[in-house]
């Protein structure tokens, strides 16, 4: 598939054209739309149909979860694209929002391995352990360690000194490389976030997840989003895949519906799960916001993208367990641009052994690095590539060196870079993590500006990752459950 | 309801959301946050509940007068005075 065809949505290879209309079903009207089907978009559609409204998801791929998706290839290999890890936090949000199957699926990692320069070691990422590691290991005295994870856990909104997260770490690990690396590196693969991001959001980052565990569903992406499609099927939320929504429809200041695949649609409130650029700019228009805060959104940075290397071994091969998650670099000393180098030196391992599919005998093992949209955009067909073969190349000899005789293990090597990520989530320059922090203002006072116009997609670092994204869901859909009764109330 | 049977209604609410909680001996002077396991998510459920049971809105700029059990009657009173008190539901 070359990059200027556009893929059909529905079909299971991406190539074959619609034979239906997969709007046939719809509605004339709903009380809620929401625009995407990522975690945030599902949790928002699930909590609001559970309070009693109309709600409808579109969603322009044939796949619902967004981001959290998997893809199947020939040989019988599933990849997870981002399921590596989240925090403890998930499972109650599960539990509260989904259900108690969805909950009890949830997993403890066994264990996360870092591999650099600096230092290897192994964690299972709680508070407990990490303070083990930091006196230990580096040396750090308990005192210190203690009032780090203090002021991390008194930190809140209202108090935001303005500090980074690398000024923090100086102040409290001064000169200390190897502990700014200890603490940053996987938060800048969670969320994409950098020294540079302000302290305050990498702290809530952290305690919810360097504190009690990272966490994975046994049963993989595939099904978790079957059971959310089961349990939005039982609240109620009608779901329709294949639909390209065009734009919303905006009246007086106040949200009337959108136009989804040339048709109208009628409803009192839109949930946004698109990128919160694309539905100012685009799905509603710059015209129908105040001046200042079309260009407040338009100054909103974009994080930054992704690359990965879905590798799998062939049937009947496997490895002995290594760790869950692996944490490499040849770097001699962290900083964080060099994280999206093009041909950089960090790579995250995901390792999903066949214990990620209770039944299942396959191993996958899903490369990550963080990438920018710069970098891999205006390549020529043939530089492309070459880069990405040049990527899968890399990769392989990378994972070598952990699990030596890997390469004649595996069946199919396969790249995604930013312009896949674009290509098919629709997110402006493939950012994998929304927007920089700076976007979470607008995208919580959309309704400010136009009535019953909510977002709920990754914007900061804290509304994102699957936790934040689900939770952000269940925000909004509490802010649009306020505004339809408000409405029932003036119509009654 | 009276501000004894508002006090009831949201120790109702606390309990469906924090389980594990025990709620006999709650100060209604001390902020809850500071007696029981309450996160930013349990407390947007506080109010998602208080909406569904009561009808009551509360916009997110007067989050901050729910800190304290006193808090949460005085802020409530005018809205729940009219209101039935359901519990366990």
């Amino acid at each position: 598939m070359t990059r200027e065809q556009k893929y059909y949505k529905g079909s299971l290879d991406g190539k074959a054209p619609l034979t239906h209309d997969p709007l046939k079903d719809v509605r004339a009207r709903y009380d809620a739309i929401v625009i995407g089907s990522g975690l945030g978009g599902l949790t928002a559609a699930n909590i609001l149909a559970r309070c009693g409204h109309k709600v409808a998801v579109l969603e322009q791929h044939y796949n619902y979860g967004g981001l959290a998706t998997w893809f199947k290839r020939r040989g019988g290999h599933i990849f997870d694209v981002s399921l590596h890890g989240f925090p403890a936090g998930m499972k109650k949000t599960c539990r509260r929002y989904w259900n108690e199957a969805i909950a009890a699926r949830i997993e403890r990692l066994d264990s996360i391995r870092f591999d650099n320069p600096q230092f290897r070691l192994e964690t299972i990422f709680t508070r407990d352990d990490f303070t083990r590691l930091l006196v230990e290991h580096f040396r750090i005295e308990r005192a210190r360690v203690e009032t780090f994870y203090s002021e991390l856990a008194r930190m809140d909104f209202f108090s935001d000194s303005g500090e980074t997260a690398g000024e923090l770490f100086e102040r409290h690990f001064p000169g200390r490389n190897d502990v700014h690396r200890l603490l940053m590196e996987p938060i800048t693969y969670a969320n994409g976030s950098t020294l540079s991001d302000p302290a305050i959001s990498y702290g809530i980052v952290f305690s919810n997840f360097m504190s009690s565990g990272v966490y994975t569903f046994g049963g993989g992406t595939d099904w978790l989003i079957g059971e959310m499609k089961k349990e939005l099927a039982r609240s109620g939320v009608e779901l329709f895949n294949r639909v390209e929504v065009e734009g919303i429809l905006v009246e007086n200041g106040q949200t009337r519906g959108v136009v989804a695949n040339g048709r109208e649609i009628a409803c009192e409130t839109v949930i946004s799960n698109a990128s919160l650029k694309s539905t100012v700019e685009r799905l509603v228009g710059e015209s129908h916001f105040s001046s200042a805060f079309a260009a407040g959104v338009k100054a909103v940075r974009l994080n930054n993208s992704s690359t990965q290397v879905y590798m799998g071994l062939a049937e009947g091969e496997s490895i002995p367990f290594l760790t869950d998650l692996l944490f490499t670099s040849t770097r001699e000393r962290f900083d964080s641009p060099s994280l999206c180098d093009l041909h950089g030196e960090s790579r995250t391992f995901s390792f999903y052994y066949p214990k990620t599919r209770p039944g299942s005998t396959r191993t996958t093992i899903v490369s990550s690095m963080n990438a920018h949209w710069r970098d891999w955009a205006g390549m020529d067909e043939a530089s492309y590539l070459a880069n990405k073969a040049r990527l899968e190349a890399d990769t392989v000899t990378a994972l070598e060196r952990h699990v030596p005789g890997i390469r004649a293990k595996l069946t199919h090597i396969e790249a995604a870079t930013p312009r896949t990520f674009e290509f098919y989530t629709q997110s402006p320059q493939g950012a994998s993590f929304g927007t920089k922090f700076e976007g979470l203002r607008y995208s919580m006072e959309l309704s400010k500006e136009v009535q019953g116009l909510y977002h709920a997609g990754s914007v900061g670092i804290i509304m994102s990752g699957w936790l934040g994204a689900a939770n952000y869901g269940v925000i909004t859909a509490s802010k649009a459950d306020g505004f339809l009764r408000s409405l029932e109330k003036v119509r009654s | 309801m009276t501000r004894e049977e508002i006090v009831e209604a949201i120790k109702d609410i606390i309990a469906t959301i924090a389980p594990d909680e025990d709620l006999s001996n709650l100060k209604h002077d001390v902020r809850l946050r500071d007696q029981i396991a309450l996160d930013s998510m349990d407390f947007l459920d506080i109010v998602m509940e208080l909406r569904k049971r009561y009808g009551v809105q509360v916009p997110e700029e007067d989050y901050k007068e729910l800190a304290t059990m006193d808090g949460c009657v005085n802020y409530l009173y005018p809205q729940l005075s009219t209101k039935q008190l359901k519990v366990g539901v």
